[in-house]
């Protein structure tokens, strides 16, 4: 019963774009209705998947629906539902009249196709809405393509996904040849140490393209950026963990990991999580600066698979509890931070038509709600008390500590490095995240673009306002949705019997929720108090010091850049900026000008480099067709007797 | 119930004291008389008697700075045992709550100093955020060794199981430790050789000035949550270096303070026989805490 609503809801979200294409280019209607049907789909796909806990698992050759697929379909349904509302300001159609159809019309496909990947069995059906997703999104982050920066990205982003689709296919027909079926289901016992392998290293590579590990990320800033920010959000927020469902859902198929998968995936998120935000303290841009923030998260998930894995390897259910759960905890968490935070840059950028960092400053004056929601947002994504990233971050950390033998007999000394580098990464996203809300939302406005905004409506609003409350109930609450995550567990790790974890038992749970509270109680109550004594005291209010300096102006600021500096400098070994810097004036010098930035090192240090390197040499044989038939005969008849003496 | 009730007095009370023995260690060396003992809460409680001013700039994260700062500081010391005593709350995992809610902290304090749109408090928030980027790590390194010694992840039973004969098992991992949290203690608290927390319109400063704009009962908070958060490390740093038990649990308080008051004299000599470090260093010294107990964790697992 219930997943007949799950296919109704993702019936709604394909054809909701379909009737605004038959409507006026500058009228509404079409754009409302497909709100509403989204918003239907999303509904129907919800009360769906909340049901479907509550029977028994439906499993045939085409459709399986569990545990699994449920924590990824609550996402995708609220998402980009709640993205659609807040489009109805930020991509108005009769502001946009060239290419709003076009988006609504794949932001419906792309929803339906993700939701399709998480409930198909079959690897037919899997590659089919895969591809489906893929293309929609291509057509997304072209939304506005005439602008070259925007097809540039689209086009990376179409070459990386299909070299995605390629190592999918060969991991399909792998399996399809150990199982004899196209139906996904566990791989027998005696499974080859090798074909194993190579079916584990397609999937990291197939999947992690898709979601952005480090290094296979290369198209992810770019279309991240260019993209609309409701687009954006729902890329970031829900189809790059499509990558991390298939490679959740491949690792539960293969039997008896070796130790050293796991500890790829360890590394592999590690480096993942460390560079995304190293990279992201190096941005200028907002948007990009939000998207290497993927980067790291998908960091962090990896690092909860890989835990996982280890734990399978070591037989502890402990390790595999915490690390799945914390994983895909993470992938709810992220999805709700993360489109939070694009949804109020967008605000921004709608209020003030930039997203340069540096052009921005003292926007929380004239827009408190969203500057309070991007504020929330932050603290979440930095993986703070009392918000939902603090219990996902909270839970992959005792997986971590336990994995290495506290408390236990058997442990891997290996993953020793992980919780200090998870540190790492925790303290630097504070460091970004301060750079970002205090350029954007504090001090004095940088340019006439921030000076006069206006704070945005509720269609813009209301969506942000619904998200942090999830982060915020999940923070305080989160022994709500901890059995939703052990039934996870149970269904990737079938070797586990049911009962055998409890994430009560293993986590502090309870404690999260009174130290949030308790944090919450306390703040308030001090600020209560500071009031107070201020009333009784009286206050005055002047222009900042500045150290006695009396006329401050909004360009001495401390800009992003600035702020960001020293870190840059600690990183330089991988961050390798480029500065160009005014050399030595003369006296009276004129008017000069610094800038700098921060190129990726994958895509423009290694991969730019050697395609023009390798379309050199390949230009150089170019002569061989030159358009001639005669000549393609004339090779046609080499080939022929070349093939002929051979045999 | 007694003994929670002299946690909850010790941590509310004492962190001011550490103020005052430090200024008065100083005095001595310097062959000056010095503030009185008590100077710190004369301080505060001039500070709360008086109004405050506002930039026009600010909003309410400037004002929301000081006030997380403390809270989460206070929070942090109710997780902290106090030499042989447990902490009143303690659970599996609430180190990572500890470190995180300095995080927390910071994060406020930091965008406060932003929010005034001072250059000046701009550059400590910087140099604040990135100093923490590297003392993070350390303290994982540390809490790694103390709970493969333990058995435990929780700071109560990380810091009671094994002391102190974890001295005889693994004094090696110890003395790395130990020496890696107090150059975190001293580059987390803003004192000599990383930070001078007397003179306030140096560029060099890193804490003191992103709280140049502050004043009153705000100031008076930042100091307050300062002097907490430097008791608190400092009680960890103790229970590891000095784990004594007398048998006795009114004498373990006794010993307690006066271990505190111990380890403030060490800062106010050490304050006093160096100079400031360079600003530059301060990344390399943090490395190299880092890698200290890096190595502990080493020794332990090898």
């Amino acid at each position: 019963m219930s997943e007949w609503l799950i296919f109704l809801g993702i019936g709604c979200h394909a054809v909701s774009g379909v009737p605004g294409l038959f409507r006026r280019r500058d009228s509404d209607a079409g754009q409302k209705f497909a709100v509403v049907l989204g918003l239907i789909g999303s509904a129907l796909g919800i009360v769906g998947a909340v049901g479907s806990l509550w029977q028994p698992p439906v499993a045939n050759s085409v459709i399986k629906i569990d545990a699994i697929s449920v924590i990824f379909l609550l996402p995708i349904f609220l998402i980009p539902a709640l993205g659609g509302v807040y489009g109805l300001t930020y991509w108005k159609q009769a502001e946009h009249i060239h290419n709003g159809q076009k988006l609504r019309l794949f932001y419906g496909l792309v929803t339906a196709a993700l939701a399709g990947v998480t409930i198909a069995a079959n690897s037919i059906l899997f590659l089919v809405a895969w591809e489906i997703m893929a293309l929609s999104a291509f057509f997304l982050i072209t939304t506005e393509d005439e602008d070259r920066m925007v097809s540039e990205a689209g086009w990376l982003y179409l070459v990386t996904t299909h070299t995605a689709t390629l190592c999918l296919f060969a991991l399909f027909a792998l399996l399809r040849n150990v199982t004899g079926s196209f139906t996904l289901v566990a791989l027998p016992d005696g499974l080859g140490a090798g074909l194993a392998t190579a079916i584990f290293l397609l999937a990291v590579i197939g999947f992690g393209l898709k979601a952005g590990l480090m290094p296979l990320h290369v198209w992810l800033p770019g279309a991240h950026a260019m993209a609309p920010s409701h687009v954006s959000a729902l890329m970031s927020g829900v189809l790059i963990k499509i990558g991390i469902y298939g490679l959740v859902r491949i690792c539960s198929l293969l039997p008896h990991p070796p130790l050293w998968w796991g500890g790829l995936l360890l590394v592999a998120g590690t480096i993942s999580g460390v560079l995304g935000v190293v990279f992201a303290i190096g941005q200028h841009d907002l948007k990009r600066l939000l998207a290497y923030h993927s980067v790291e998260n998908i960091g962090i998930i990896t690092m909860g698979l890989g835990l996982a894995m280890v734990g399978r390897s070591l037989h502890r259910a402990d390790c595999v509890a915490l690390g799945l759960a914390g994983a895909l905890l993470h992938v709810w968490n992220h999805g709700l931070f993360k489109s939070v935070l694009f949804f109020s840059a967008g605000a921004v950028i709608h209020a003030t038509h930039t997203c340069e960092i540096d052009r921005l400053g003292g926007l929380a004056k004239a827009m408190p709600r969203t500057a309070l929601c991007f504020a929330i947002g932050a603290v979440a994504i930095c993986g703070l008390p009392p918000l939902n990233g603090f219990v996902s971050e909270l839970l992959i950390y005792l997986g971590l500590f336990r994995s290495i033998g506290i408390g236990h007999e058997t442990g891997w000394a290996g993953s020793a490095f992980a919780p200090p580098a998870l540190a790492l990464i925790g303290a630097l996203a504070v460091a970004c995240f301060v750079k970002v809300f205090g350029g954007v939302f504090l001090g004095v406005a940088r340019s006439e673009h921030a000076r006069h905004v206006r704070e945005a409506d509720a269609n813009m609003t209301g969506p942000m306002l619904v998200l942090v409350g999830c982060c915020l109930l999940i923070g305080l609450a989160p022994l709500l949705v901890a059995p939703l995550f052990e039934q996870g567990v149970y269904a990737w790790s079938p070797d586990l019997a049911t009962g055998a974890v409890s994430l009560v038992m293993l986590a502090p749970l309870r404690w999260v929720s009174v130290a949030g509270l308790a944090l919450i109680v306390l703040i308030v109550v001090a600020g209560v108090l500071l009031g107070l004594r201020l009333r009784h005291c009286g206050t005055a209010s002047s222009g900042t010091w500045d150290c006695g300096y009396a006329a401050p102006t909004a360009r001495m600021q401390y800009t992003s850049s600035s702020f960001a500096q020293m870190l840059v400098g600690c990183f330089v070994w991988v961050l390798r900026p480029r500065v160009h810097a005014p050399g030595e004036q003369p006296l009276f010098s004129r008017a000069t000008q610094f800038r700098s930035h921060v190129p990726d090192i994958v895509l423009d240090g290694a991969l730019r480099p050697s395609f023009r390197f390798g379309a050199k040499i390949t230009s150089s044989f170019r002569f061989l067709q030159a358009g001639n038939i005669h000549a393609y005969l004339f090779y046609i008849v080499v080939f022929l007797i070349l093939l002929l003496l051979w045999r | 119930m007694s003994h929670i009730i002299v946690h909850i007095v010790l941590i509310l009370g004492l962190p001011p004291l550490l103020l005052g023995v430090i200024g008065k260690t100083k005095a001595l060396f310097a062959g000056r008389v010095g503030p009185p003992l008590f100077q710190a809460y004369y301080d505060l409680a001039k500070l709360f008697r008086k109004g405050s001013v506002f930039s026009t700039t600010t909003t309410w994260v400037f004002r929301a700075g000081p006030i997380v700062g403390l809270v989460t500081a206070l929070l942090a010391g109710m997780l902290v045992p106090l030499g042989n005593h447990s902490a009143p709350v303690s659970f599996s995992g609430d180190l990572i709550l500890f470190a995180y809610l300095f995080a927390l902290g910071r994060f406020f304090t930091a965008s406060a100093a932003l929010d005034t749109g001072s250059a000046f408090e701009g550059m400590g928030a910087a140099r604040e955020v990135t100093f923490s980027c590297l003392a993070e790590p350390a303290l994982f390194f540390g809490f790694l060794v103390l709970a493969k010694l333990s058995g435990s992840l929780s700071l109560t039973g990380m810091l009671d199981g094994p002391f102190p004969k974890g001295w005889g098992v693994a004094g090696a991992s110890l003395v790395l430790v130990a020496a890696s949290l107090f150059i975190v203690l001293l580059v987390e608290n803003s004192r000599i050789p990383f930070d001078d927390p007397n003179t306030h319109l140096e560029l060099t400063m890193i804490h003191e000035v992103m709280v140049l704009d502050h004043s009153g009962p705000s100031l008076g908070m930042i100091l307050y949550g300062a002097s907490v958060k430097l008791f608190v490390m400092g009680a960890l740093l103790m229970r590891i270096v000095a784990p004594f038990e007398s048998g006795n649990a009114w004498v373990d308080w006794g010993l307690f303070v006066a271990g505190m008051l111990a380890l403030a004299m060490v800062i106010g000599v050490v304050e006093s026989v160096m100079a400031r470090f360079r600003l530059v260093f301060v990344p390399t010294f943090l490395v190299a805490a880092c890698l200290l107990s890096a190595f502990g964790i080493v020794l332990l697992l090898r």
